[in-house]
């Protein structure tokens, strides 16, 4: 049965502020090989990516489970109990004023047009599964940057997206890189010509809608020679009452000497599986950089990876995670030193509270032949209260003994002596937390656009009124 | 304006404080004086509000109010500010944000406009020598003691208390950095009442008190005028103890 398409249009319940969904096309709950088929079928698709996606359904069954992270809340996941495939909106948007009210006052309440106005160089708004809004600036055009939503993008450009999807992530990485590759929808393909630098942030925002959504967004950047953009991702959801699945992957390839920026702050609501895969390939003297934020979710496991395949490459990934009641943030970074004289730097900071549980997991990888590399790596956790957890599982496989490798890690909590300063400066004591929890994430949100950094401060607030009672 | 009747105080079941009382009226400037381990930084704790001190008896009133039964932050609201002997660090906020909110939260609806707080802002740390590269360090990190003691003294002028605590703030100063916190406090006292904790006459040269009192073993043990300060640096504290 759940190879059929269900054709319904669903009413008009509302839970917090999410809108009706309007799904005019909708898949009954559940996976199967004909699944997968009919959304390949739906979209159009080339033979040669119904083939990759077929495999890769083959591949996600046979694969288990992974053995680390948080293993209880993994099996937890009821995989027939997930939609796979839902289109909101007949087809993708090119003008704001075309899209459906109701999407639009979604966006609104997550400041999109104002984004837009003040940031963006171009968007893709992902709403349910595909992408509803999209705009390129025309300074972009005319450089010749193609920023489309992934399935426009294997659309109008198979070649590309052919020669370079799944090769630094293949489906058969592990098990939720392997589903998504059966099943992803929308996500951005971005391919930026030699020597073109976009000046702005590029940004899309993606969100769960509709209940049991599971969101598989699929997202590949080719930086060409020389180039060099920064990409930005933020996640909101509304509140849910069943739980959902989102697992994204995100592959980045950095040609010689070319730079990506990836930015992403997720803020998935309590109840959501958060388990993406992100890796990013870099090409002599090239430079990758995630920054990378958690929030929100009820599991997350991402840990962005970079491979320094060419000489001269560098890494940097700055992350935060912040676990509160109920929460188990499994985060970090890989960075393979595949080449000589290839850097890294990678910060990673998290705070737990009421319970919440956040964890650094790291990969520090130096081949034989990968002589001269210099990495630096920096772990802070702060802990909230004696009910929460933090802990590190730093990894370190170091095959040249040229390399030049720091590790620090600190685990702290707020004194009473930094509290008490900041009240006697009139701040409750939630404001004061507030201040002391921004002041720690600071190394991370002043890398982000502006815009971000103050939601992100504002989150945090929020967070912090409701952590003392 | 803040009145201390027999107030006896204790940190982990030790008595610091035994049975002390204090007036303070607006604009009179009072100086405590005493050794090490005398109780004075105990005072100004528990005046404020430090959660690790225990009032086991005696009376606390600020402005007409129990003490008791005010937060921290509502005391600093209320008007009081203690300027910290040892000011806590607090990485990834800078100077100028935390100045910025801490004006909203205490001087409330009387907080200036954006365009008036930078321009008090700008006087102030022209008249306390402070770079406005200042404003983007983190609050107290890695500062010198003088820089920790300009700070403490440019909040002061922007809060505008009532009342002002200064807990050993000449402790660590250069004679140079002791006149402009000097002038600081001064400009306040008229419309102040300030609380001078101290075991050098080296300030009161500068800020001139109206009473000095003498503490030892958590007791006000003898009261005078600015003379007694000098006595003090002449005969130290030996002939006051019984």
């Amino acid at each position: 049965m759940s190879g059929e398409i269900a054709r319904d249009v669903v009413g008009d319940y509302q839970y917090g502020f999410h809108d009706p969904e309007n799904a005019t096309i909708r898949f009954d709950k559940g996976l199967s090989e004909q699944v997968v088929i009919d959304i390949s079928e739906l979209k159009n698709e080339p033979k040669w990516m119904t083939d990759i996606r077929v495999k890769a359904y083959r591949r996600f069954m046979e694969m288990p489970m992974p053995t680390w992270g948080n293993c209880d809340m993994l099996n937890q996941i009821d995989f027939d109990a997930v939609t796979y495939f839902l289109r909101s909106s007949d087809k993708t948007e090119k003008d704001w004023d075309e899209v459906p009210d109701d999407i639009k006052n979604t966006f609104d309440r997550l400041g999109i047009p104002e984004a837009e106005q003040k940031w963006l160089g171009g968007v893709t708004a992902q709403y349910e599964s595909e992408a509803v809004y999209h705009s390129i600036r025309e300074d972009l055009e005319e450089q010749g940057v193609l920023f489309l939503d992934m399935d426009s993008g294997l659309k109008e450009y198979p070649e590309i997206v052919k020669q370079y999807f799944g090769t630094v992530i293949p489906a058969s990485d592990n098990k939720f890189s392997a589903l998504n590759t059966a099943v992803w929808s929308g996500g951005s393909f971005i391919y930026v010509p030699k020597g073109v630098h976009v000046e702005m942030p590029v940004q899309a925002y993606f969100r769960i809608n509709a209940k049991n959504m599971g969101q598989f967004e699929r997202t590949l950047i080719i930086a060409d020679e020389g180039s060099s953009i920064h990409y930005v991702e933020g996640c909101t959801a509304p509140t849910y009452s069943t739980e959902s699945l989102h697992s994204a992957v995100v592959e980045l390839i950095a040609m010689k000497g070319a730079k990506i920026r990836y930015s992403t702050v997720q803020n998935w609501s309590a109840n959501v599986y958060n388990l993406v895969t992100k890796r990013g390939v870099a090409h002599a003297d090239a430079t990758i950089e995630w920054v990378d934020g958690n929030i929100g979710s009820k599991l997350t496991m991402k840990y962005p990876a970079v491979l320094l395949k060419g000489e001269g490459a560098h890494a940097e990934v700055i992350s935060v995670a912040y676990a509160g009641k109920g929460q188990h943030q499994d985060a970090g970074a890989k960075v393979h030193h595949l080449a000589p004289n290839t850097t890294s730097n990678i910060l990673s900071k998290s705070i737990s509270k009421n319970g919440g549980r956040s964890s650094y997991r790291g990969m520090l990888q130096v081949t034989p032949k990968a002589h001269g590399c210099r990495s630096k790596v920096v772990c802070d956790a702060l802990m909230l209260d004696p009910d929460s957890q933090s802990d590190t599982y730093p990894t370190m496989e170091v095959g040249n003994s040229s390399a030049d490798l720091e590790h620090e890690a600190s685990v702290s909590k707020v004194s009473n002596d930094q509290l008490f300063y900041l009240m006697a400066r009139g701040h409750s004591e939630e404001e004061a937390m507030g201040m002391i929890v921004n002041g720690f994430f600071e190394p991370f949100t002043r890398e982000l656009p502006m815009e971000y950094a103050v939601e992100l401060n504002r989150l945090l607030e929020l967070e912090m009124e409701g952590a003392i009672g | 304006m803040l009145s201390i009747e027999n107030l006896h105080v204790s940190v982990e079941d030790t008595e610091i404080i035994k049975g002390l009382s204090l007036k303070i009226n607006l604009g009179e400037v009072h100086a405590i004086m005493g050794r090490n381990g005398s109780g004075k930084s105990t005072l100004a704790s528990v005046v404020m509000g430090h959660p690790d001190y225990e009032v086991t008896s005696g009376t606390i009133m600020f402005k007409g109010q129990p003490l008791e039964e005010l937060e921290v932050y509502e005391r600093a609201r209320a008007g009081m500010f203690l300027s910290f002997q040892y000011p806590s660090s607090i990485p990834g906020v800078q100077v100028g944000t935390f100045l910025r909110k801490s004006v909203a939260a205490v001087r409330g609806e009387d907080a200036p406009s954006a365009r008036e707080f930078r321009k008090e802002l700008k006087a102030h740390m022209e008249a306390l020598e402070m770079d406005k590269s200042f404003l983007s360090r983190y609050v107290n990190d890695g500062f010198s003691g003088g820089e920790k003691k300009r700070l403490e003294i440019l909040q002061m002028l922007l809060l505008n208390p009532t009342l002002a605590l200064l807990d050993e703030t000449d402790s660590g100063l250069d004679i140079d950095a002791l006149r402009v916190v000097s002038d600081g406090i001064n400009s306040i006292t008229p419309t102040a009442g300030c609380l001078l904790i101290t075991h050098y006459q080296r300030l009161l040269d500068h800020v001139k008190p109206d009473f000095v009192h003498v503490m030892i073993d958590g007791k006000i043990v003898k009261t005078g005028g600015p003379e007694l300060a000098a006595e003090l640096e002449s005969k130290g504290y030996d002939w006051l103890e019984e």
